[in-house]
């Protein structure tokens, strides 16, 4: 079905941006814009959230050229509810980026870019075309090079270093996997990939073709032997980057993976092994890593890195439970991510310091925002009735049926493991005294009172957004029962994009 | 015709993998624009090459009579230049801001033990 809804989320974004450069240094109307943007935006993407759920799968053939040709916008289940999400994390950062980041900052054009770089997520969530998919992957890393390097401190320019090396390399691998594709099938459109790819003789091409995708997804997403660039940059942009890129950007390669080993290459044993391997290794070294960080970000971004590989697990295992775990653990993981960065942003603003050795008593000191805090913090363990807990029932009750013991044994590490840290963490942050001969300085005390309202204010939105996801698990079940069943047959999906004949 | 291309390609790839790897900051980026520009070679070969016969249809016909050069990757190469464009010259002033802070060329100086802002 046709719907030129489908570009709503783009356009807002794109549109917000473009206002937002017409004000430029004028940044008190372009925090209103923004926080204005993202709000239109979020009410968009629940609009199409709720046609999707209505009529199924819309696509739309931009300037009216036929499916295989021209470049197609999909909406499928798994899109809309991914822009959806990204909607909820871009309004959430958006009012906290209003108050949480220096002025110089936002006199270079953080909130354009920023709108840019949602645009670019909405984009690569909803294109059926891989060319195009490529594209918005261009439009995310450029625009988050600059956010990176927006500040130019000595430490965010070399994490810039390292974030922008590995991430050209990755579109390079992209883009020769996407060429090489387009020399044994001639097509671009994903669904009619689909059915070409079947009629390829070379089946050994095909194979290598999969690989390169997979350590373009795979560098993208931070999985084990390609992920150091993580850990190495992600704690140096302010708290309100770190958010987005935290919460959303390895997200993309895991959705992109998703989207291409579902619909074009069918993961067979080799490929199933290898990610089963990468999701093992990932998990044990992520796990690893956050154990003796002592910079609470530094901890967040090896969290990532763990619980990238329990979605990458749910891939390999590739059978309809499987994915529902790892879609709802996507869904999860947007939400609590996002928030994990924007906490520690709130407590940087608090102590004054992101050292765990160096901070406190803030629960003595602020035991309301504590306990919301804590709320998020159980959710990322997956204390049972809160979101992280019930994704992890389908990928256990998985990997006994297919006797992935190795994969079970790593899920109950990593989930250990980031009980562990995360109660460490607890402990140094919120209960312990502040340490003797340490001067920290509170910078949310002296803060007026609106301001305070709106850094606080995007935590606790995120925070009832993760309730939700716990509390109300059944509805989110439903929607990766629909989701993953379309990935696991995908002929709905193929025929929405190529019986769409215009005349 | 092809086989130099193929041969030209597979240079710039081997060439851009071998400088990628050095500790140079230079030589990165060289490698990756040396990379970037392999790529589009390597989907210029794969659009399979045809001389002579561009894709312009008769007034009397449908649809092509003819073998007929594919425009499609010259569009992909199109758009993968001008995005690798604008990526690199980003990355020759991150790259010339970081010497200038940094005072060396070495990628493994760039670890400066951590700093913090908000």
């Amino acid at each position: 079905m046709i719907d030129n809804h489908i570009l709503a989320p783009i356009f807002v974004q794109l549109f917000t941006a473009i206002l937002q450069l017409m004000f430029w240094r004028k940044t008190l109307t372009q925090r209103y814009l923004s926080v204005g943007g993202s709000l239109i935006g979020l009410m968009v993407a629940f609009r199409l959230f709720g046609r999707v759920q209505e009529s199924g799968i819309l696509t739309l053939n931009s300037a009216n050229w036929d499916a295989p040709f021209g470049i197609v916008f999909v909406a499928d289940t798994l899109s809309v509810t991914l822009v959806l999400l990204t909607s909820i994390a871009c309004f959430a950062v958006s009012i906290f980026s209003s108050v949480g980041l220096s002025r110089q900052r936002m006199l270079y054009g953080y909130f354009p870019i920023f709108h840019f770089l949602i645009m670019g997520l909405h984009g690569a969530f909803l294109t059926g075309d891989i060319f195009n998919l490529y594209v918005y992957f261009e439009v995310i890393i450029i625009s988050s090079f600059v956010l990176m390097t927006l500040g130019g401190r000595k430490a965010q320019l070399e994490g810039a270093v390292k974030y922008m090396a590995m991430n050209i390399l990755a579109s390079m691998f992209f883009l020769t996997g996407i060429g090489i594709l387009y020399g044994i099938t001639g097509s671009l459109n994903m669904a009619d990939l689909a059915l070409k790819i079947q009629e390829v003789q070379n089946k050994t091409l095909v194979g290598i073709t999969s690989c390169f995708f997979i350590i373009g997804f795979g560098i993208k997403s931070a999985v084990f032997p390609l992920y150091y660039w993580l850990p190495s940059s992600y704690h140096t942009p302010p708290s309100a980057v770190a958010a987005t890129f935290g919460g959303l950007l390895t997200k993309v390669g895991i959705y992109a993976m998703l989207r291409v080993f579902s619909l074009i290459f069918i993961p067979d044993d080799f490929i199933r092994t290898l990610l089963m391997v990468i999701a093992v290794l990932t998990i044990v070294t992520g796990a690893l890593g956050a154990l003796i960080k002592t910079n609470i970000r530094r901890l967040f971004s090896y969290l990532i890195v763990c619980h990238i590989g329990f979605m990458v697990g749910g891939i390999a295992m590739f059978s309809k439970v499987a994915l529902m775990g790892a879609v709802f653990y996507l869904i999860h993981d947007i939400m609590v991510k996002t928030n994990m960065f924007l906490i520690a942003g709130l407590i940087r603003q608090l102590g004054g310091t992101m050292d765990m050795n160096k901070l406190g008593g803030l629960y003595r000191d602020y035991p309301k925002i504590s306990l919301l805090i804590a709320l998020v913090l159980f959710s990322l363990v997956g204390i049972p009735p809160l979101s992280g807990f019930w994704p992890k029932i389908f990928l256990f009750q998985e990997a006994f049926t297919q006797e992935q013991y190795f994969y079970a044994a790593a899920l109950i590490l990593g989930s250990f493991v980031t009980l562990y840290v995360i109660a460490n963490m607890w402990a140094q942050v919120f209960w312990k005294n502040p340490p003797e001969g340490t001067t920290t300085e509170n910078l949310f005390a002296p803060m007026p009172p609106y301001r305070k309202i709106l850094m606080v204010l995007p935590i606790g939105l995120m925070a009832v957004a993760t309730l939700y996801i716990g509390l109300n698990a059944e509805a989110i079940v439903k929607i990766a029962d629909v989701i993953s069943t379309q990935l696991i047959d995908p002929t709905a999906y193929i025929e929405a994009v190529l019986g769409n004949k215009t005349d | 015709m092809e086989l130099l291309l193929v041969l030209i390609l597979g240079l710039l790839y081997a060439a851009g993998v071998y400088l990628i790897l050095r500790r140079s900051m230079v030589k990165l980026l060289l490698g990756i624009i040396l990379w970037g520009n392999g790529a589009n070679i390597l989907i210029f070969v794969l659009g399979k090459i045809t001389k002579g016969s561009p894709p312009v249809i008769d007034d009397a016909y449908r649809v092509f009579q003819d073998v007929y050069a594919d425009p499609i990757p010259q569009a992909l190469i199109l758009t993968a230049i001008v995005i690798s464009f604008g990526l690199t010259s980003f990355a020759i002033v991150l790259l010339k801001r970081v010497y200038a802070l940094v005072d060396s060329d070495d990628l493994d100086d760039l670890n400066t033990p951590e700093e913090e802002d908000i």
